[in-house]
C-alpha cells in the first residue's frame, strides 16, 4: 500500500460512511440541519483533538483533557457568577469565558511542567491530573453544576449562517495546521516526537517546547470547555468523562503514530468527522449508544492495524 | 569463471552452503544479480562489500526473510527452500545481528532455551536445572566462560555475544552468520570474540563473518567473498589477499590517495580548553586547537573521548573548566548554547542521538539551523529545500530528494545528512566523533576530503577516532586519552601507531 493510499484511507472511509448514510436515510441524514448539527458536535472534540495531535506527534499523550475541560468550564462559570451574581450577563460572561480559557492554559502548562521538570512519563502525569482536575471540579460546587442561563452565544450564535462554534473550530484547525507545518514550533514538535535525544543534541530546547505544546493544548481545551458550557447553559463537573478516548481515537484514525513523529491536522479533522458521522449515523439508524461503543472500538483497532501492516510492508520493501 | 575456480578450490572439502545464481529486485532496484556464494564446512568466511553492495540482502535471503527472484540454496548438500525465518533456523542457519536479540530480564540459560524450553514434571513448568546444566555443558565444550544463571542485562556486550552463540548452538546451527559483531565491542572483548569464532570453527561449524573492519578479517577469515553493486566480484582464499587487494575488489579501484594530501595552513589559536572536568568521568583536560588544524583524539573505548565532546557541547554538566573561542570565554550549559556559539558536534551514534529517522532529509539538515538560515518563526519550505539541495550536491548525497525520509538512505548517506547539517551551521569549532564508523570505504574517503576542506577554511577540528590509521593519515596532532585523562599529545610524524596504542592502553609506570 503506498503512502498516499494510506493517507487516503481515512478520507475514503469518511466518504463511504457519508454515502452509505445518504442512501439509507436520505431525508433525515441529507439535510443542512443534520450536517450543521454534526459539525457543531464535532467542533468541541475537533478543537481538543487539534491539541492532542500535537502532543501525540511529540510522542506524548494527554489523558487529562476531559477533566481539564470540566474544570475550565467550572472555573469560567464560577467567575461569571462571582462577578455577575446568580444570573450573570454581559461583561461577566466575557470575563468568565477568558477565565475558563486561562484555566485550561494553566492546567496544560502544569502537565507540561510536571512532564519535563520531574521527568515523568506523560501517561502517568496526565493520568494523575485527570483524577485531580476532575476532583477539583466536583469539590468546587459540592458536585453540583453552575447554571448560567444567559450564556448562549457560543452555542447558538450564528455568523453568516454558520454556527459560532463551527467557526471557532475552523479558525483553530487552520491555525494549528499552519503552525505545525510552517512554524519552528511545529517542526520541533515532529523532531522531538521522532527522536527526542537527537532533537536535544541538535540544540532544540526540548523541555521548553514540550511545555508549550501541552500549554497550547490546555488553551484549546479551555476554548472547547466554554463552548460545552454554553451548549448546556451550565458548567457540569461531569463534563467530558471518557472524552480522552474519543479524542485519541480521532487522532489515531487520522494517521498519527502513538510512538511520535507522525500525524497531520488534516488527518485528525477526518478522524474527528469520521467518528461524529458514525455516531450520528448510528443514532439515525436507531443503533444504541452501547453498540456505538463497540463499533468505534473496532474501527480504532482496524485503523491502527491497517497502518501497522502498511508500515511493515514498507519496511520490508527497503534494502539494507 | 568464478564457478570453475570454486570447484577447484573446494574439491575434496565438504560444502556447508552453496547459494547459486541468486537474484533479487526491490522495485526498480536490482539488489543482487546472479550471485553465487559457497561456504566450506569448518571455516570462517568473511563477506565484505561497501554499504549497499548487497551483503544484508544476501544474508536475509539465507535467513528466510526475503525470497530470491531466482537461484537456489543448498545447505549441507541438500536443496532448501527457505520461505520463512523458522525454516532457515530448522535448516541450521543462525543469524546474530548487529543489534542483539536477547530478553534482557531473563537469565543466560533462559535465553539460550528461549522458545524451546525443556518441559518440567508439572504442566506449564520448565526444567530449569536441566537447562542450566546443558548450557554449562555447551559452554564448556567451546571453552566459553559464562555464568548460565546471570541475568542478561547485567552482562557486558561481549558476554551477550556468547549468549547469542550458545542460542545458535542449542538450535543445532551448522552455519552462524555474524553481522558486524565487533561494532559495539571494546578491543579486549573483540579479541575474545575472535577466540569464540575460532572455537566454533574447530567444532566443525561454518561462520559467515560480515565486517567493515578489514584488519580483523585478515587475521580471522579462511575465505573471503566480496560483493560490489549486487554482484560477487571475488571469492577465494584469504591467503592470497591483503587489505589493499580486498579494498581494490570492494571499490573497483586502487585507493592510492586514500588520505588526500593536506593543504595545511595552520593559524592562530581558535579553541582553548582549560581544566575541563565533567561529572561523566572527564578529568582536567586542557588543549588548544588552531585555525585550520585537525586535532585527533585517540583512546580505547571507555577512555572518555566522547565524554569530552559531550562536556564541550553542553550535553554533560561541566564540574570545572573554561572554553575560549577566538579569545572569548564561552558559557555553555546546553547544546543550544554550543550551537549559538558556533560549535558543532557530529555524534558517533547517528541513530540514537543524531537523526530523526522518519522525518525528511531536509528537516534533519536544518534542525539546528532554522534560526541561522532566517526561519526563526516561519519556515519557508521552498527555500529550505533549495538550501538543503545545494549542500547535498556539494557532498554528493544520494537520495530521492530533500523530502525523502532519512531512513530510506544508506548508512553512508545518512552520515552525510548529519555532516550536511553541521556544514550548514558554518561552525568555527567542529567536533567529529567517529565520523567514518559503519560507512564504506568510498564514503570514508569523501569524509577525509571534507575534513581537509573544512580545515582549509580555517575551522578548528577535533577528530575523535578509534581507527589509528585514520588519525595518522589526517590529523596534525593527536591527543591520547586514558581513563578520562590526557596521557599524550603527539605529532603523528614523530611517533608510531604502536606507541600511541601503548599510551592509550598501558598504565604509566612511575
Amino acid at each position: 500500500m503506498s503512502r498516499l493510499a494510506r493517507q487516503l484511507l481515512p478520507f475514503g472511509s469518511l466518504i463511504l460512511i457519508i454515502c452509505t448514510l445518504s442512501a439509507l436515510k436520505p431525508d433525515t441524514f441529507l439535510s443542512t440541519d443534520n450536517f450543521l448539527n454534526v459539525l457543531r458536535r464535532s467542533s468541541v472534540n475537533g478543537i481538543i483533538a487539534v491539541g492532542m495531535t500535537a502532543i501525540i506527534i511529540s510522542a506524548g499523550i494527554d489523558l487529562s483533557v476531559g477533566s481539564m475541560m470540566a474544570l475550565s468550564g467550572m472555573v469560567g462559570a464560577w467567575v461569571m457568577i462571582v462577578i455577575g451574581g446568580t444570573n450573570p450577563q454581559g461583561a461577566a460572561l466575557v470575563i468568565g469565558t477568558f477565565a475558563g480559557i486561562v484555566t485550561g492554559l494553566a492546567c496544560g502548562s502544569l502537565n507540561g511542567v510536571f512532564i519535563t521538570k520531574l521527568k515523568l512519563p506523560p501517561f502517568i502525569v496526565t493520568l494523575g491530573t485527570m483524577s485531580t482536575f476532575r476532583g477539583i471540579s466536583y469539590v468546587m460546587n459540592a458536585g453540583k453544576p453552575y447554571n448560567i442561563p444567559h450564556y448562549k452565544y457560543l452555542n447558538e450564535g450564528v455568523v453568516l449562517g454558520i454556527p459560532v462554534s463551527v467557526l471557532i473550530f475552523a479558525v483553530i484547525i487552520t491555525l494549528a495546521g499552519l503552525l505545525l507545518r510552517y512554524s519552528r514550533l511545529g517542526r520541533y514538535t515532529y523532531a522531538i516526537g521522532s527522536n527526542r535525544e537527537a532533537a536535544f543534541h541538535a540544540g532544540v530546547n526540548v523541555d521548553s517546547y514540550l511545555i508549550r505544546i501541552y500549554a497550547l493544548t490546555g488553551l484549546v481545551v479551555g476554548i472547547a470547555a466554554m463552548i460545552t458550557t454554553s451548549r448546556a447553559v451550565s458548567a457540569q463537573p461531569t463534563a467530558g468523562v471518557a472524552l480522552e478516548l474519543d479524542i485519541i481515537a480521532a487522532v489515531v484514525i487520522g494517521g498519527a503514530s502513538l510512538s511520535g513523529g507522525r500525524g497531520t491536522i488534516i488527518g485528525t479533522l477526518i478522524g474527528t468527522l469520521l467518528i461524529s458521522f458514525l455516531r450520528n449515523g448510528c443514532t439515525l439508524l436507531d443503533i444504541s449508544t452501547n453498540v456505538q461503543l463497540i463499533v468505534i472500538g473496532a474501527i480504532i483497532i482496524v485503523a491502527v492495524a491497517i497502518d501497522q501492516l502498511a508500515r511493515s510492508r514498507a519496511a520490508v520493501g527497503q534494502t539494507e | 569463471m568464478i564457478a570453475v575456480a570454486d570447484r577447484n578450490r573446494f574439491s575434496g572439502v565438504e560444502i556447508a552452503l552453496r547459494m547459486r545464481g541468486i537474484s533479487k529486485k526491490f522495485g526498480p532496484m536490482q539488489a543482487l544479480s546472479d550471485v553465487s556464494f559457497t561456504v566450506r564446512r569448518s571455516t570462517v568466511h568473511a563477506l565484505v562489500g561497501e554499504n549497499g553492495a548487497g551483503k544484508s540482502t544476501l544474508m536475509k535471503i539465507l535467513a528466510g526473510v526475503y525470497q530470491p527472484d531466482s537461484g537456489s540454496i543448498e545447505i549441507n548438500e541438500k536443496l532448501q527452500t527457505l520461505s520463512k525465518p523458522s525454516e532457515a533456523l530448522a535448516a541450521g542457519i543462525s543469524m546474530i545481528y548487529q543489534e542483539l536479540d536477547l530478553a534482557e530480564h531473563l537469565t543466560v540459560a533462559e535465553n539460550v532455551f528461549l522458545g524451546m524450553e525443556l518441559p518440567g514434571r508439572l504442566p506449564f513448568t520448565m526444567d530449569q536445572k536441566e537447562m542450566i546444566a546443558r548450557t554449562t555443558e555447551l559452554a564448556k565444550r567451546f571453552d566459553f566462560k559464562i555464568d548460565p544463571m546471570a541475568v542478561v542485562e547485567e552482562l557486558a556486550m561481549g558476554d551477550c555475544q556468547i549468549v547469542e552463540i550458545l542460542k545458535a548452538l542449542t538450535r543445532n546451527a551448522s552455519i552462524i552468520v555474524m553481522d558486524e559483531p565487533t561494532s559495539s565491542l571494546s578491543e579486549s572483548e573483540a579479541a575474545m570474540l575472535f577466540e569464540l569464532v575460532r572455537a566454533l570453527r574447530e567444532q566443525e561449524l561454518s561462520v559467515i563473518y560480515i565486517s567493515h573492519r578489514l584488519e580483523e578479517i585478515v587475521g580471522l577469515a579462511d575465505d573471503v567473498s566480496v560483493l560490489r553493486d549486487g554482484r560477487m566480484v571475488h571469492s577465494g582464499s584469504m591467503a592470497t589477499l591483503d587489505i589493499p587487494k580486498i579494498v581494490h575488489h570492494m571499490v573497483g579501484r586502487e585507493l592510492k590517495d586514500f588520505f588526500p594530501a593536506r593543504n595545511v595552513n595552520i593559524g592562530a589559536i581558535r579553541v582553548k580548553v582549560r581544566n575541563l572536568s565533567s561529572g561523566n568521568g572527564v578529568e582536567s583536560i586542557s588543549f588548544d586547537i588552531r585555525k585550520g588544524e585537525i586535532l585527533g583524539m585517540a583512546g580505547l573505548i571507555g577512555a572518555g573521548r566522547t565524554q569530552v565532546a559531550r562536556a564541550l557541547f553542553g550535553i554533560d554538566r561541566k564540574t570545572s573548566g573554561a572554553i575560549e573561542l577566538d579569545g572569548c570565554p564561552l558559557e555553555i550549559s546546553s547544546p543550544t548554547d554550543a550551537i549559538t556559539n558556533h560549535i558543532a558536534f557530529l555524534t558517533e551514534d547517528r541513530k540514537r542521538t543524531g537523526l530523526c529517522l522518519e522525518l525528511p532529509c531536509s528537516w534533519n539538515v536544518t534542525l539546528p539551523n532554522l534560526v541561522a538560515i532566517g526561519m526563526k518563526s516561519i519556515i519557508q519550505p521552498g527555500r529550505e529545500n533549495k538550501i538543503v539541495t545545494d549542500i547535498a550536491r556539494r557532498i554528493s548525497i544520494k537520495w530521492l530528494g530533500p523530502q525523502a525520509q532519512v531512513d530510506s538512505l544508506s548508512g553512508g548517506n545518512q552520515q552525510k545528512i548529519l555532516i550536511a547539517r553541521w556544514l550548514l551551521a558554518e561552525s568555527k569549532f567542529m567536533i567529529f566523533d567517529e565520523p567514518t564508523r559503519g560507512i564504506d570505504v568510498g564514503a570514508k574517503k569523501e569524509v577525509y576530503s571534507l575534513l581537509n576542506e573544512l580545515a582549509a577554511e580555517g575551522k578548528a577540528i577535533l577528530l575523535i577516532s578509534s581507527e589509528l590509521p585514520e588519525l595518522f593519515g589526517i590529523a596534525d596532532r593527536i591527543l591520547v586519552m586514558r581513563r578520562g585523562r590526557l596521557v599524550g599529545n603527539v605529532n603523528p610524524e614523530e611517533t608510531t601507531q604502536e606507541e600511541v596504542m601503548h599510551l592509550a592502553a598501558v598504565e604509566a609506570t612511575q
